[in-house]
């Protein structure tokens, strides 16, 4: 397999298992995720993507296998641990509190404080830069709870948030799920200013769309093995719903798309 | 923990999905729908727009704390009319309310630690009460004799430990707070009973008598400070909370940051000020039939002062903040590193603990324990008090004033009934109808966020 670039990534799984109780989760997986680039995660349903980046992100800890950052084997046991490492997750959900506001929800977890009480008029200093760098600037007030803002708010401030933390690689799952056309593109651009500001960048995504206009590099994962890994050049769309599907093994039976797109062998 | 399973993840993402899927809705759009949620002392910059931006809050059914207010100004005027000689505005009868109000207003602030974090404490009347026997024994000169304070800081510990107990339970066991918490109500009445046991009080352990530090006690809810007293301190407390305001403002304008307008905080100070003279103004009138009975009594500077703690707790610190967070979304705070399991025991430890307050000041009320201590009845007042005040039942949203607020209602039914002479069935069935007012008004008003937000 070629890979894109030259020396370590910044990030490398090796071997990693994960099930739980009797469903294995993940076997044996690989994964290179460089620095400076967009890399797409894919897989069917249940493939094991969340899985994957739940261990990535300290929300599961993996059965077996080590995870490298920065060339270094880490061992990541909980969210306290990725953010240590530089590593930030904007979750599908996007895990914010609608009862706070947006400063609030940005420093969740890492509140600034002085003389141990919490330091509101930094934190919403910082805040407001990181908006502004981002150009997210609809918003009518960053004291605003959370729940008032529209579904592209939301998704802004979650991403404002897991990158305001000098963050070296940010993974995102479905960014782009519940977004219309305008908010789809505003967040693809972000994830490609990211990507400029040399951040790795992991993005989950049904969407092949998405995938195509984004990502470097392709990760699909098929029932929990990683079936390839390459760039995205390589690829057309036919190709990558064929490894979806089935894993590339050519399995007809189990593609049952029914719009003709079925695998047929990929060698 | 409830509620998480309750909503699933995917449904939030649903709900998103509908706001958000009509494409080229542009983001102002959405904001403009979205301002009347937006707390009033951040979009404006004179007092007519914060009033107008308050209305529009208020429209939405984010209502804040007026409901309580216009709840309480019927109370009064409803009971000075109907009240025998209109005594209910009388000093004597408004100090006499507060007093019993109190041991509602620090019970329902207990209570919100427990709703702010998304959960219910059933247990809090018994334990309180718990709370407020061990005081009332450990100070028994024929028995233990203690000295005042160390009795109190006992009672408060044991009541700490007891909620986290319930609270570790909860939260490592993962059982319901409402099924832990019932069964810690029937506990909590049976440890009080056998405490009242103790010693040959024959159940009614009393705080009458020669020694100090039974008055200590005593003095609690009935002692006052001089009028003069009254007047400084209460101007003390006026002065440092303007200045607090004044300066805080002053420092978020110099460092460029969005301040309530200028006429807003005088405002805010001059009705304090006002609040404060009327008080001591209350309570500096002669209230005895014979003799001299006048002053604040210590029980307002107690509330204050637990309310000032718990506000402080719950606004400036770390922890409050993960409160708030695990109230509004578990999952979230949980992803962010917070310890979810420790802050919600930390709550319930919190909760009881404050519960005990309130039981040593009903002994205090009472002169002495006794087994006809009505523990079922106050935990339901308790919750009633914070959600008629305006905290949510469902996490996340709340202030610790509302659980005095809420109080307030409560004793001034109390009170009012009481000088109706009215049975006590009518006083339960007012009590109700108030409550079931205050729940819908939080059911409406969350139904309005969803609607006005397109958020959870």
């Amino acid at each position: 397999m070629n890979e894109a670039s030259t020396g370590e990534p910044l990030l490398k799984v090796r071997g990693l298992y994960k099930s739980f109780g009797a469903v294995q989760a993940l076997t044996d997986v690989n994964l290179d995720v460089p620095a400076g680039q967009v890399t797409g995660l894919c897989g069917d349903n249940g493939a094991g993507k969340s899985v994957l980046i739940k261990c990535v992100a300290g929300i599961h800890e993996p059965d077996h296998g080590q995870i490298c950052f920065e060339g270094r084997p880490v061992r990541i046991r909980n969210a306290h641990d990725a953010a240590a490492l530089g590593i930030d997750t904007v979750y599908q959900d996007l895990a914010l509190a609608d009862n706070l506001d947006i400063v609030q929800n940005m420093f969740l977890g890492r509140e600034r404080l002085r003389k141990r009480l919490l330091d509101e008029d930094d934190m919403e200093r910082a805040a407001a830069q990181t908006l502004a760098n981002l150009r997210v600037t609809t918003v009518r007030s960053i004291r605003q709870p959370v729940g008032s803002l529209s579904g592209g708010q939301r998704q802004s401030v979650a991403v404002a948030k897991a990158v305001m933390w000098n963050s070296k690689l940010v993974i995102m799952d479905e960014p782009t799920a519940a977004l219309g056309v305008t908010q789809t593109a505003m967040v693809l651009d972000l994830v490609k200013s990211l990507r400029d500001r040399g951040l790795g960048v992991i993005i989950v995504s049904h969407n092949l769309n998405d995938i195509f206009a984004v990502a470097d590099r392709l990760a699909i994962l098929y029932l929990g093995r990683m079936v390839v890994e390459d760039l995205t050049s390589n690829f057309d769309r036919q190709k990558v719903v064929e490894f979806m599907t089935t894993g590339g093994t050519g399995d007809t039976t189990v593609a049952a798309f029914g719009n003709g797109m079925v695998g047929r062998g990929t060698d | 923990m409830a509620r998480t399973d309750q909503e699933p993840l995917p449904r939030d993402d649903g709900a998103g999905r509908d706001t958000a899927a009509e494409p080229a809705v542009d983001l102002t759009a959405a904001s403009e729908a979205a301002i009347p949620l937006v707390p009033a002392e951040v979009v404006a910059q004179t007092l007519p727009e914060y009033l107008r931006a308050q209305w529009l809050r208020i429209r939405s059914g984010d209502s804040g704390m007026l409901p309580v207010i216009v709840g309480l100004v019927i109370i009064v005027i409803v009971f000075e009319i109907i009240s025998p000689n209109h005594v209910f505005l009388e000093p004597v009868n408004l100090v006499n309310l507060f007093q019993q109000s109190a041991v509602f207003m620090v019970l329902g602030m207990a209570e919100i630690f427990a709703l702010l974090l998304g959960e219910i404490d059933l247990s809090i009347g018994y334990w309180g009460a718990v709370g407020g026997v061990i005081a009332v024994q450990l100070v028994q000169p024929v028995t233990t004799n203690w000295p005042w304070i160390p009795a109190i800081i006992v009672a408060l510990l044991a009541m700490g430990l007891v909620g986290a107990v319930q609270g570790t339970i909860i939260t490592r066991l993962r059982v319901p707070s409402f099924v832990v918490t019932l069964a810690g109500y029937l506990i909590g009445n049976g440890v009080m009973l056998i405490v009242l046991g103790f010693g040959p009080f024959s159940g009614y352990p009393s705080l009458t008598g020669f020694s100090g530090n039974l008055h200590a006690l005593h003095d609690l809810m009935w002692a006052t400070v001089s009028p003069l007293l009254g007047w400084i301190i209460v101007a003390v407390i006026v002065g440092l909370m303007s200045i607090r305001l004044i300066l805080r403002d002053a420092r978020r304008r110099r460092s460029g940051l969005v301040a309530p307008p200028v006429s807003l905080t005088y405002l805010k100070i001059a009705g304090m000020a006002a609040i404060g003279i009327a008080v001591v103004s209350i309570c500096n009138v002669n209230r005895a039939a014979i003799g001299v009975v006048e002053g604040v009594p210590y029980v307002l500077f107690i509330v204050l002062g637990v309310m000032a703690a718990w506000s402080f707790l719950l606004q400036r610190t770390r922890y409050g903040r993960y409160v708030y967070a695990i109230g509004g979304n578990p999952e979230a705070a949980r992803r962010a590193g917070i310890n979810v399991a420790m802050m919600k025991t930390i709550g319930f430890a919190l909760c009881t603990l404050t519960a005990g307050i309130a039981g040593i000041l009903y002994a205090s009320l009472l002169g002495g324990m006794s087994n006809s201590y009505p523990g079922g009845q106050y935990v339901l007042y308790a919750v009633a008090a914070a959600v008629i005040g305006g905290t949510s039942l469902f996490g996340g949203r709340g202030k610790i004033a509302h659980g005095v607020l809420g109080g307030l209602v409560i004793g001034g039914i109390y009170n009012g009934m009481y000088l109706l002479a009215l049975a006590v069935q009518w006083q339960f069935i007012v009590t109700g109808f108030v409550l079931i007012a205050a729940v819908m008004i939080d059911s409406l008003s969350r139904r309005a966020g969803v609607s006005g937000a397109g958020g959870r």
